[in-house]
């Protein structure tokens, strides 16, 4: 075998060896961003209302639209949710979506919907109630930015 | 969310052809010519892992498409590898060049075949990964004994190289650890999820870290006595460190608290002190550890050097490297046969070699690629069971490329661990392989529709069925 091909194949190996390493990120980035433009998955919350028109994407009509659902006081301070298209189940119901262990949380207290495009707020008859800002929250209510939803110690709010 | 499966099945092809492309070149360094049928071994393969693949689109069809290629990938240039070094000592001797079944190629191709029917079986088997905790009991328990059998065996039967770590039973030895390291993943998961409020709730707050009341120690302190024991008898501190390091991240998965990760590494850090210490002063089952740490601490010391079981690998495997500088001799053309036991232990040294540093740092991050996936696995899946099994296995892959990499590279000292999915040996493709198939397993429940489905998502009366429409959803809990 001549000097020059042995070269080429030394360093060819090595950089198809990138390249697949590359290739796999690629991937795995694709995976990552996949969820987050993919429509096929909305769940669609019964009990709030009919299905999201297919096909369309939950747009905002007024003002940011809601990413996060931030803890801000009670035990689990400080937890994010980035919230995607699916509701957010609140509770002490270990396969709650925000597990809450507070004594005056029921097992599946609240959750909180997407509708469209703004995040509606549900009681699932919780003994102690759910509170938005300072009212009892009795059907599906519409959730502002920034306003306190509370449950037990818990306090919650939409943040853009 | 979409299967990905032709994604796996694109990644699988170019992983195969760099399989080839590295028989070729091997070929062309070490024989002088590419034989007409370099592409056989590489062909082979890619029929084994295109049938897992076909298992995988039946059965877990929405599992990690990364997992599959990348491991591929890593066993393929494995057997390369081999195969490579089977070539060259045919050749040294004046040998024609070995057949493709002949010699340790051809046996870790054998190997990779039973193990993916293994991974297969396992696939088949187990549709949901939750089931597995039914067993958990049973499987600790046969993972403790899979640990105890090497130490409590004679030495002619499970003694290979100084370390008890096998049973020998004619030809034939399987490394039980190797195994036991998977059962007891489902048992410390199992465990902790029944334990983790008590665990992470019941502390005392201490120094700003919240310290577990004593009573709760207990689990800690007996599987640390108990890796301590495979330390002593088995003259093992790599699975040693192994279960340990397991157990105190399972923990720390648990119950979010890093006051476990804090007395884990205390009390590991203090058996191991303590080891070295009773080495230097009693001897006895302690010697050889000291021996090990004396080689770590100056390996190119002429004392260490020229003592028989001293540093002379270890020596010739950092010579080795260093040949090898940042691109490599190129596959074929270096001389791994320098390097003891360079088709187990030390396969990243000869590797290394030959392709270098620029080509061994995409091997570790094509494992550092495989470890993710797992967590991401771990991280999606909803149910606690899945999270610890998923979080734990992907953690000990990781571990155990640290744990021998770390020892061949003189950055810990050096301990018998097997490169995952590279060495040769059956035990620990068989359980590393086995150990994917799980983490497939739980990664199609974490990304699967079953998951983001169909409408079971009403709490109402009726039987309240878990929210399953959570699995996988693009809701994801970040801690601060």
């Amino acid at each position: 075998m001549p000097e020059f091909v042995l070269t080429v194949a030394r360093f060819g190996f090595l950089i198809l060896l990138w390249i697949f390493v590359f290739t796999v990120v690629g991937v795995i980035r694709r995976d990552l961003f996949a969820g987050v433009r993919s429509k096929s998955i909305v769940a669609s919350p019964r009990g709030v209302g009919g299905a999201m028109p297919a096909g369309r994407p939950a747009k905002v009509k007024r003002g940011k639209a809601a990413r996060q659902l931030v803890v801000t006081a009670g035990q689990l301070a400080g937890t994010r949710i980035t919230l995607g298209e699916l509701p957010i189940t609140i509770g002490r119901a270990e396969d709650s979506t925000l597990v809450i262990t507070d004594d005056f949380a029921s097992a599946r207290h609240a959750r909180i919907v997407p509708r469209d495009g703004g995040w509606f707020v549900e009681d699932l008859g919780s003994t102690n109630g759910t509170y938005l800002d300072r009212g009892k929250v009795s059907g599906p209510t519409p959730v502002p930015l920034g306003v306190p939803i509370r449950i037990g110690r818990t306090s919650l709010e939409l943040r853009p | 969310m979409k299967t990905q499966r032709n994604a796996e099945l694109g990644l699988l092809a170019f992983a195969m052809v760099l399989v080839a492309a590295y028989g070729a070149t091997v070929e062309a360094n070490r024989i002088g010519e590419i034989t007409p049928t370099f592409w056989v071994p590489a062909a082979l393969l890619s029929v084994l892992f295109l049938g897992l693949h076909v298992v995988v689109r039946f059965t877990a069809p929405y599992a990690d498409p990364v997992l599959i290629p990348a491991v591929a990938l890593i066993n393929g240039l494995g057997v390369g590898f081999l195969r490579r070094l089977d070539i060259g000592d045919a050749l040294s001797e004046k040998l024609p060049v070995p057949g493709i079944f002949a010699g340790i190629g051809g046996r870790q191709l054998a190997w990779t075949l039973g193990s993916l029917i293994l991974a297969a079986i396992l696939l088949l088997l187990v549709r949901d990964h939750k089931v597995i905790s039914r067993y958990a009991y049973t499987l600790g328990l046969v993972g403790i004994v899979l640990v105890m059998i090497p130490a409590v065996l004679p030495s002619s039967l499970s003694e290979v190289n100084g370390a008890k770590l096998w049973i020998r039973l004619g030809g034939f030895s399987i490394q039980p650890g190797e195994f036991a390291k998977l059962a007891l993943v489902s048992f410390f998961a199992y465990y902790l999820v029944r334990k983790r409020e008590v665990l992470s709730l019941a502390s005392k707050r201490f120094l700003g870290i919240d310290f577990p009341r004593g009573r709760d120690l207990g689990p800690v302190v007996t599987v640390w006595l108990l890796s301590l024991l495979v330390l002593v008898f088995e003259k093992d501190l790599g699975t040693a460190l192994l279960y340990f390091g397991l157990f105190v991240v399972t923990l720390y998965v648990a119950t979010e608290r890093a006051s476990w990760l804090i007395i884990g590494l205390l009390l590991f850090f203090g058996g191991v002190y303590l080891a070295y210490l009773l080495g230097a002063s009693v001897g006895g089952p302690f010697a050889n550890f000291y021996d090990r740490a004396q080689v770590w601490l100056d390996p190119f010391a002429l004392s260490n050097y020229e003592r028989l079981g001293g540093s002379y690998q270890l020596v010739q495997s950092l010579l080795s490297l260093g040949t090898g500088g940042l691109f490599g001799s190129g596959p074929g053309a270096g001389s791994p046969r320098f390097v003891p036991e360079v088709q187990t232990d030390f396969i990243f040294a000869g590797m290394g070699e030959e392709i270098g540093l620029f080509g061994l740092s995409a091997l570790l991050v094509v494992y550092l690629l495989i470890v993710e996936r797992g967590m991401r696995a771990a991280l999606n899946v909803r149910d606690s069971f899945g999270k610890l099994v998923a979080g734990g296995l992907a953690f000990t892959l990781g571990l155990q490329v640290f744990v021998i990499l770390g020892g061949i590279t003189g950055l810990i000292p050096l301990t018998g661990q097997t490169t995952p999915f590279l060495s040769a040996g059956g035990s620990s493709l068989m359980a590393n392989w086995l150990l994917i198939a799980m983490l497939l397993r739980i990664s199609n429940a974490a990304r699967g529709p079953a998951a983001s489905g169909a409408g079971s998502d009403r709490p109402g009366p009726g039987p309240k069925k878990a929210p399953t429409q959570l699995h996988g959803a693009m809701t994801e809990v970040i801690q601060p």
